[in-house]
């Protein structure tokens, strides 16, 4: 069985947010605009939350890529009243855009506040419309979405190995985010496979999961040297 | 009842009905003032699912906002009524009689718009019944696990229960109607509402077994139906929210707004419609020292919530009673405290305070204090996440101002209706009452009420100067 995960090396992570820009283009995330960007609308499946340490001008700053943890035991999904996001078989909370009724419970209880809400039909102005991704559908308004692992590239990679009749090799399958990370800080994989790039990274003694103490049994690993492991004050 | 003089069953119809005969210009005036207010909630709401959801102010990570905190209101509200008068009826209170009919009008009318709230909230309300267990040919189920279906099931049967728990005992009344009615829309519309009413020995018997298992069986729906409601957040792990008091507390909290509310249209209809002589100063007491019980108890459960967190020092926890006690939210919060559990007890506490102009205006402050409490809950919590780079803030939009505003004008508008209707007034249990002479035996009320229900079917002559 699969359980697709994901590793993110803070340690490696510069903070350019090249992978926010290829998550919007790859998932066709609307782009709200600047006022409402103000009203906290903005609609970033992964976002690079930044934490400063110390005293100006003695300042440290640190990232850290926040995404849909894929949980094992995720808080969103007995609290949506109509199925429109459950777990599936291969370990990805998925999300049924046309069941959705915008209730926005989900939100409220995810602890690391990832999922984003569709207050407006999207709306992708010529020529704009013509670089949506044809294997992403174009979510209406008043729906809740969030990172989806990318499931359309997870499917593709599938089908591919279908068809040279092979199972996946770990590699065939590339998120957005790692593919355009310049430092290369993002691994993605089977978690259940002890041999992929993804589950050595998580056995590092450098590896943690975010609000660990939930125990929402997340797919995604962080890795870090430093004093990461405590929540930031 | 301890009126001075007991009135003849025509003195006490004239009183209780002849004013239905008459026009009010009052009740007119607010009918119309609070219908315009009606028509800005419908253009709120019609403006919002035009436009989307967006042009709310909730944002990220303020998912919920004043729907939600409205929702939670009105249904606390709801709770004047069915469970108040509940608990009356069940412990045989006397002075029940002439508030109960206005107390469960306040919970159906109450009770319809809250349940409306969750609908307007919907970012797509257009297929909101995919919460509703329906069949279907995709076998598709709602979640059950989900304290959004177990919400629709309280609410549904809480409505369905509280609108008979109305009409039972109305059904005599609207047999008097009927039978003072001239021919026309009007006899035709009581004659529906009576049910073919005769007054039968064995129709009084069916009527009195009837409201006394309603009576019972309403209390644990009311209580189920807060308790609930407060899971929508107790049972998220969000900091804030998930607490095993809530289902208690929200009881209370529901209870004591009821009794606000109950309060403020009680002294109104005192008033407007001069019952002095059955709203007493007596109910008014009566009614004023529960309400200072409430107070006191619902006091008590914020004072153990808070402390409890406080005392715990879990970070997140500590986060939002920051906010709420000394940040953003601290104004609200010991506006709160005063108008719901100060300025009650002052007031109260002295039997001067517990006549009906101070019991309103503390019922309208509690009423605000009520509110407030049910935003601290939803916005602090919410615009405190777990992950301090996503706190965020919440501004009501026009949108959410015009429909919370406009729903009490429908509430308003639904009131003046009913009272301009029918009597709000029970006028067969202030007789029965009178009857008894305020001994509070119900033992023989059965043939008793069988023997006034001859009086009852027939036209009162220039009762009240019809």
């Amino acid at each position: 069985m699969t359980r697709w995960g994901m590793a993110i090396d803070l340690d490696r992570c510069t903070g350019c947010e090249a992978c926010v820009v290829a998550c919007a283009a790859e998932n066709n995330i609307q782009t709200v605009g600047e006022e409402q960007a103000r009203e906290g609308r903005a609609m970033h499946w992964l976002r690079i939350e930044r934490y400063y340490e110390g005293e100006f001008p003695n300042v440290r700053t640190r990232f850290m890529p926040v995404l849909c943890q894929q949980c094992g035991a995720a808080p969103c999904e007995p609290v949506c009243p109509v199925y429109a996001t459950y777990r599936n078989p291969e370990g990805l909370n998925a999300m049924v855009y046309s069941r959705c009724i915008g209730t926005r419970f989900c939100a409220n209880n995810c602890p690391y506040t990832v999922r984003v809400f569709n207050w407006f039909d999207a709306e992708f102005p010529a020529p704009l419309d013509s670089q949506l991704n044809p294997d992403v559908s174009v979510r209406p308004g008043g729906v809740m979405e969030k990172c989806t692992f990318c499931v359309q590239r997870i499917q593709a990679g599938k089908d591919e190995a279908a068809q040279e009749e092979r199972d996946v090799a770990d590699g065939d399958i590339r998120t957005a985010c790692q593919q355009s990370c310049p430092t290369k800080a993002i691994a993605f994989g089977d978690l259940e496979d002890p041999d992929s790039e993804v589950s050595k990274w998580a056995e590092s003694p450098r590896a943690f999961s975010l609000l660990g103490d939930l125990d929402t049994r997340p797919g995604v690993v962080y890795l870090s040297g430093s004093e990461w492991r405590e929540p930031a004050e | 009842m301890t009126a001075a003089s007991q009135p003849s069953a025509a003195v006490l119809d004239g009183q209780l009905l002849g004013r239905l005969d008459r026009r009010r210009p009052g009740l007119l005036v607010g009918s119309l003032a609070s219908g315009a207010l009606a028509l800005v909630f419908i253009y709120c709401w019609g403006y919002q699912i035009a436009n989307g959801i967006g042009v709310t102010g909730i944002n990220r990570p303020v998912f919920w906002g004043f729907y939600i905190i409205n929702f939670v209101f009105w249904i606390g509200i709801s709770h004047a009524g069915t469970l108040i008068s509940a608990i009356l009826r069940v412990t045989k209170a006397e002075w029940r009689r002439p508030v109960t009919r206005s107390a469960e009008a306040i919970t159906l009318f109450a009770l319809a718009i809250g349940g409306l709230f969750p609908l307007i909230h919907l970012g797509r309300v257009a297929i909101f019944y995919y919460m509703v267990p329906y069949p279907n040919s995709r076998m598709l189920w709602p979640n059950f696990r989900s304290p959004l279906v177990w919400d629709i099931a309280a609410i549904t049967t809480y409505i369905i229960g509280s609108a008979l728990y109305l009409f039972l005992p109305l059904i005599p009344d609207a047999a008097v109607m009927r039978d003072r009615a001239a021919a026309g829309l009007r006899k035709r519309f009581y004659a529906v509402l009576a049910l073919g009413w005769r007054g039968t020995a064995q129709q009084w018997h069916s009527l009195e077994w009837g409201i006394r298992i309603l009576a019972v069986a309403i209390i644990p729906v009311a209580v189920s139906v807060h308790t609930i409601v407060s899971w929508d957040f107790a049972m998220t792990q969000t900091p804030g929210w998930k607490s095993t008091i809530f289902g208690p507390y929200f009881v209370v909290g529901a209870i004591f707004s009821g009794i606000a509310v109950l309060m403020i249209a009680m002294a109104l209809l005192r008033r407007g419609l001069a019952l002095d002589r059955f709203l007493t100063d007596r109910v008014f007491n009566n009614l004023g020292l529960l309400f200072v019980t409430m107070s006191l108890v619902w006091g008590y459960f914020t004072f153990a919530e808070h402390l409890t967190v406080w005392y715990s020092g879990d970070l997140f926890e500590k986060n939002v009673h920051h906010v709420l006690l000394h940040g953003d939210f601290a104004v609200p919060f010991w506006t709160m405290v005063v108008v719901n559990l100060v300025i009650p007890v002052a007031v109260l506490s002295f039997p001067r305070g517990r006549r009906p102009l101070p019991t309103a205006l503390v019922g309208c402050g509690v009423l605000v204090g009520m509110w407030l409490e049910r935003f601290l809950i939803v916005v602090p919590a919410l615009s405190t996440p777990r992950l301090a780079y996503s706190i965020g803030d919440y501004m009501p939009s026009w949108v959410e101002l015009g429909i919370m505003i406009g729903a009490v004008g429908v509430f308003a508008c639904l009131y003046f209706t009913f009272t301009q209707l029918l009597p709000i007034v029970s006028v067969w249990e202030m007789r029965e009452g009178w009857r008894h002479g305020g001994s509070g035996e119900a033992g023989g009320a059965t043939s008793d009420a069988a023997a006034t229900s001859g009086t009852a079917a027939a036209p009162v002559p220039g009762g009240g100067g019809a």
